[in-house]
């Protein structure tokens, strides 16, 4: 009976808009299968935390009220009134806490496996794009609660914005909505946290998936060597597919489970005149640049220290957004040059951000 | 110089193009920026008596919208500075046991004179001047 319904509702659909292609994308579509076939599957964990935000968001959203007056207490409202909220928050900032760390592992994983080497390079800087973004998701969603550790985090980043030549005072005044943070600043974040960031979003994580579509899955240097009848392939659907959903289901569970057994503290809430709280430390994704800073005198030759170290970090994040593009008339030497160069990176962003952890 | 018609229509609706995009992002971009409210310039706030303010100790003035340090040292002396830090904005406070000036963001210090001592801060405090009337604490911004 469902199943003649179904065939009824699907002949419906394919006489109307031809439903080939998508029919043809599940038979056809393969899966390379090797000894790195594990990172395959962090973009799909990536994107399904992606739509844990949207939708604890727009729940959250629902009793959510921005303002000086209102943020704290509308925060503190969902957390002790309203019946799960305190789930629904501790899942929200969880997950976006997971997908950043999973959003830098599959960022290093097709860094590693070289997956952004031609033809996917449009692939590589959306994905940078989209990670840019996620941290701007993570920066904007944090002032939201209007507690202490928020308005102090808030206030340095926006500051350290300041400190860019030429644009950088116009700019930080218009993320701000003034000179200082304040409540107009509370407004702009939370219309850029639900508003700006997703549309930009949306339009990325479109074009990303695309590519991928397009273009297949990565085959790295090893496996495309191999003799034809050597290449083992899994079909997407239903084996690729079914894999990922237990991978969602096992990072969901840890999500789980980080949600009840770590709740989300809400802190104080902010006070524009009391001082910076002892062992203030930024989320850990800013925890290695923050720590930078602080390591940075106060002048570095002319400059001020904190200018060149915004500019060093600006350069690298260009630097890195580029990386399909460098070119050397020694191929073979890149290549070895380039896993090196990740691996420097890796270590001084985990060893800046224990260190910062350690120390504060 | 000849200009056919082609040509010259393609300039003007080129610089159409040009004109009507800039008409529709120069009031975005007006817009963001957020308009200069009219702020009543303090120049001095009181601060209470000084014989309730213990010696080694203090506390955050509000100076109008802008946050002052008020400190009084050991030797019952008053000094007064922005509160706020010279590196990247936060608000510091005084760490009674090294008699210091202290910020928690990035670990800066300053000494009792607002100079920046030790840690990331580019440029000292500003002080403000702290008069005693009839026993009454008056913050005064150096002019």
């Amino acid at each position: 009976m469902f199943n003649k319904v179904n065939s009824k509702i699907i002949t419906w659909i394919d006489e109307r808009f031809d439903l080939s292609p998508i029919r043809k994308l599940l038979k056809y579509k393969k899966v390379p299968d090797h000894k790195h076939s594990i990172w395959y599957y962090m973009g799909g964990v990536t994107l399904f935390l992606f739509l844990v935000q949207l939708l604890t968001g727009i729940l959250l959203l629902l009793y959510y009220r921005p303002g000086e007056d209102s943020a704290y207490e509308s925060v503190r409202f969902i957390v002790t009134k309203v019946k799960f909220g305190w789930l629904i928050r501790n899942v929200h900032s969880w997950s976006a806490n997971l997908l950043v760390f999973f959003a830098f592992v599959h960022m290093f994983s097709v860094f590693f496996t070289r997956a952004y080497k031609k033809p996917r390079e449009m692939t590589w800087i959306s994905g940078f794009v989209l990670l840019v973004l996620t941290l701007g998701f993570g920066f904007s969603g944090y002032l939201l609660p209007w507690n202490e550790l928020a308005f102090f985090a808030t206030k340095v980043g926006t500051d350290i914005v300041g400190v860019l030549p030429i644009i950088g005072e116009d700019l930080k005044i218009i993320l701000r909505g003034g000179e200082d943070v304040t409540g107009a600043t509370l407004s702009r974040f939370f219309g850029i946290h639900v508003a700006i960031l997703p549309a930009i979003f949306t339009v990325f994580l479109f074009f990303h998936l695309l590519f991928i579509q397009r273009q297949g899955m990565h085959e790295p240097e090893h496996f495309k060597k191999l003799p034809d009848d050597k290449k083992k392939y899994i079909p997407f659907f239903p084996d690729f597919a079914l894999k990922d959903a237990l991978f969602w289901l096992i990072v969901f569970n840890i999500l789980i489970f980080l949600a009840l057994f770590d709740p989300w503290e809400l802190g104080l809430k902010a006070d524009p005149f009391a001082p910076a709280p002892i062992g203030i430390k930024p989320e850990w994704y800013f925890m290695f640049m923050f720590q930078t800073l602080k390591y940075l005198p106060a002048h570095i030759f002319i400059f001020e220290g904190e200018l060149i170290g915004i500019l060093f970090f600006g350069i690298c994040g260009i630097i890195w957004l580029l990386i399909p593009f460098i070119k050397m008339k020694k191929q073979n030497l890149l290549d070895k040059i380039m896993p090196i160069a990740g691996i420097i990176v890796v270590a001084y962003i985990i060893i800046m951000t224990i260190v910062g952890y350690l120390s504060s | 110089m000849k200009l056919d018609r082609r040509k010259f229509l393609n300039t003007l609706l080129g610089l159409g193009g040009v004109g009507g995009i800039f008409s529709v992002f120069y009031p975005i971009l007006s817009f963001l920026i957020p308009p200069k409210t009219a702020e009543p310039t303090v120049n001095s706030v009181k601060a209470g008596m000084s014989k309730d303010f213990p010696s080694n100790s203090s506390n955050i003035i509000k100076f109008g919208k802008k946050p002052v340090i008020l400190i009084k040292t050991d030797e019952g002396n008053f000094k007064a500075f922005s509160a706020t830090c010279t590196h990247l904005d936060c608000i510091v406070q005084y760490k009674n046991d090294t008699k210091q000036i202290w910020c928690a963001c990035h670990n800066g210090t300053y000494d009792l004179s607002g100079r920046n001592v030790s840690g990331p801060p580019p440029r000292p405090l500003e002080e403000y001047e702290v008069k005693i009337i009839k026993d009454e604490i008056v913050i005064t911004k150096v002019s």
